[in-house]
């Protein structure tokens, strides 16, 4: 065991082994699902993001939400998280296949988004959660992302995509109103398009309960 | 040059003491240059990296800290402290231990050192050009791999230079055997450059698509640990627990075994990250066996240190570097037992998504990994400067700041997070509970990284001050107490 040759074969091929079954096959096996299509509209499943979701995602790494928010739901029994609400079904690879990267997460400091679009529908809800999460949520840890705000002055008429219903130390004073940037704008279009409640053939929707 | 016997070479602490004596300090004195230059690197990323941390952690307890600006929020501090400890300190510390044990192991000089300063100046570039990219947010949000697509290529022309430099250095080296710290840093120096780029392409600059970004990017992160911070530290602990107290290596059998064992089954561990996420069963469970399979080589490397320190335990008394290197032995023997554990899909179920498995990444990088390179650079700078560390009270500080604040941390994380877990799993309980389940810990983690940076402030202290070579013109090394015998190793510290 001594031999520089034996030592060196031995390091390569140990290395290759998993590099094979791990990142080769996966690559192989994964790296190129279809999306499947849907007979009712005649889409297809997972539905495309928009441009703006597009951007929104770039929003969403360059600021480390996924730090704290996971996007995977996970099968019982190795977890409640249907039971706990978190989307209709597990995810699976398919799941994914629009997204670049793939935030699956590891913490859940912070819920999990991957069917935020389901639980909030409404821009402004979202805008204000991200502004001052504790002007919504009292008991929320999450930071102000008041930078990807703007605060004006009221010109005339207030803008139409002014955030409304801010309260507490970040409300605007009077005169002012807070604007969403185009960051804060892709960033929230992402997030209401965070939805995985449509069938897929390895992925069914439970049955629906009366 | 003598022909050296083969238990001499087995067992470094053994050598004859007068020729090779000599040999040992040229070949120190060669090093100092870049050796230095790496720590000193090191160093200054450590307590970069070390005010990020800290500021991260009390932004969970106070989400109202320093938020108004976007380059101060949380989601950017978090992954600038990793990488810059990570790609600043830990990878440079190893770095610099790893070129000096080479280079002492092969006996040789060391040559071509234009070749590892350049190395050191594109490597700091590299991570400096990361981390302000992270901050100025183009973090890609890849865990362990956030460094935008313009600063790896830097680290890789580094990293160039450093491979080039380890495979001339194995190729000069003097006859004889081969010892397993030689094994650990041949293999690591290999592995680093496969993974990175592996990942770098995968991920960062040709992504694959969807799910699968998940295992490359985990079997990579896992990796980097286990087969990169992992062999450097062992390698260290093999090479200096000997050489302090003047006995050889218990078991060489236990070595191989220890090596070749992790070799394999670290690699193919990564995926107990994802455990119930979008992956077919088989990649998760396979990975599950290989990190149970995991005990056989820790055990080994556990078995192997504690017999060789048997009856010597004495030495932690005065020698920093052992009192170091062994305590990062014990937290790896204890980390990786953690780990294990975390892999079993029952106990993933409540640490998983949880601050648990923040305190077994800190028990893992801090408590094994950052002490081995403590340990590593007390006995090393001594060598390279020709001066005794000035202060052996500093010394002390440092190693109960560092001790103290790191077992707090991973003690109150732990609870912290199986609290955390417990609500997250239980149906009945609401999301709320899970934030106040995990607050008060959150708030000693906050208290920890105090200690810790005050700990590395000392020790920083202590590296300029010896760089300056202040303080008393010692006789022998600092050392913490005085040995009850007078240690045979006039050398070791």
């Amino acid at each position: 065991m001594n031999k520089l040759p034996i030592i060196f074969v031995g390091i390569l091929v140990a290395f290759t082994s998993a590099w094979l079954g791990l990142v080769v096959y996966t690559y192989i096996a994964l790296g190129h699902l279809q999306t499947v299509p849907d007979e009712d509209t005649g889409g297809n499943f997972p539905p495309s993001l928009s441009g703006l979701g597009v951007a929104g995602q770039r929003v969403y790494a360059a600021n480390g939400c996924i730090y704290c928010h996971s996007q995977q739901v996970r099968p019982a029994p190795l977890s409640t998280d249907i039971e706990k609400g978190l989307g209709p079904r597990r995810t699976v690879p398919r799941d994914y296949l629009r997204f670049q990267p793939v935030f699956l997460g590891t913490m859940r400091t912070g819920p999990d988004l991957t069917n935020i679009g389901l639980r909030q529908t409404e821009a402004n809800w979202l805008h204000r959660h991200l502004y001052d999460a504790r002007s919504v949520t009292e008991w929320s840890i999450e930071p102000s992302h008041r930078f990807l705000y703007k605060l004006q002055q009221i010109q005339g008429q207030p803008s139409e995509d002014a955030v409304q219903g801010l309260t507490g130390p970040h409300a605007p004073p009077s005169g002012f109103e807070v604007v969403p940037t185009d960051d804060a704008k892709a960033l929230v279009a992402y997030l209401l398009s965070l939805k995985r409640n449509y069938p897929l053939p390895e992925a069914p929707l439970p049955p629906v309960k009366k | 040059m003598k022909p050296s016997s083969l238990l001499s070479s087995i067992h470094p602490a053994t050598e004859p003491d007068t020729l090779a004596f000599l040999e040992r300090a040229e070949i120190d004195a060669s090093t100092r240059g870049p050796v230095l230059l790496f720590f000193g690197s090191a160093v200054f990323w450590l307590l970069f990296g070390s005010v990020l941390g800290l500021l991260a952690a009390w932004k969970m307890t106070h989400p109202g800290l320093l938020d108004s600006l976007g380059f101060l929020t949380f989601g950017r501090i978090r992954p600038a402290h990793l990488n810059s400890v990570i790609y600043g300190w830990a990878s440079q510390a190893g770095i610099g231990t790893g070129i000096w044990l080479m280079a002492r192991l092969s006996r040789v000089s060391l040559m071509h050192t234009k070749l590892l300063v350049s190395a050191a100046i594109f490597w700091n570039l590299g991570v400096l050009v990361g981390v302000l990219g992270i901050l100025a947010g183009d973090s890609r949000s890849i865990e362990w791999l956030e460094f935008p697509g313009y600063a790896t290529p830097i680290l890789f022309v580094a990293y160039a230079c450093i491979g080039v430099w380890a495979v001339i250095i194995f190729r000069f080296r003097k006859p004889g055997h081969i010892y397993v710290s030689q094994w650990y840093l041949l293999a690591a120096f290999l592995w680093f450059p496969w993974m990175y780029a592996t990942a770098n392409i995968l991920l960062v600059w040709q992504p694959i698509q969807g799910s699968a970004q998940g295992a490359v990017n985990w079997w990579f992160a896992h990796n980097i640990l286990g087969l990169w911070f992992t062999p450097i530290g062992l390698a260290s602990a093999y090479y200096l627990i000997p050489k302090v107290i003047g006995r050889p290596i218990h078991s060489y059998y236990l070595s191989i075994l220890g090596f070749w064992t992790l070799a394999l089954f670290s690699n193919w561990s990564g995926m107990h990250h994802l455990i119930g996420g979008p992956f077919p069963a088989w990649m998760i469970s396979t990975s599950v066996v290989a990190s149970v399979m995991m005990f056989i080589p820790v055990v080994t490397v556990a078995i192997n240190y504690h017999m060789t320190m048997s009856g010597h335990f004495e030495a932690l008394k005065w020698s920093p570097t052992l009192r170091f290197t062994v305590f990062g032995a014990l937290a790896y023997t204890v980390v990786s037992l953690q780990g294990i554990s975390m892999a079993i899909p029952s106990v993933n179920t409540l640490t998983h998504f949880t601050d648990y498995t923040i305190g077994h990444a800190h028990l893992g990088l801090y408590g094994f990994f950052s002490m081995m390179m403590f340990g590593a650079i007390y006995y090393i700078v001594p060598r390279l400067v020709g001066w005794e560390w000035p202060s052996a009270t500093m010394i002390r500080w440092h190693f109960w700041l560092v001790a103290i604040g790191i077992l707090l941390m991973v003690g109150s994380l732990t609870v912290g997070g199986i609290l955390q877990g417990v609500a997250l799993y239980d149906p009945t309980v609401s999301f709320r509970s899970s934030l106040d389940f995990a607050t008060p810990f959150r708030w000693l983690r906050g208290i920890s990284g105090v200690l810790l940076l005050a700990g590395h402030l000392v020790f920083a202290s202590l590296f300029v001050l010896m760089l300056l070579k202040a303080g008393p013109r010692r006789e022998g090394p600092a050392l913490l107490a005085t040995p009850a015998e007078n240690p045979s190793q006039t050398t070791a510290a």
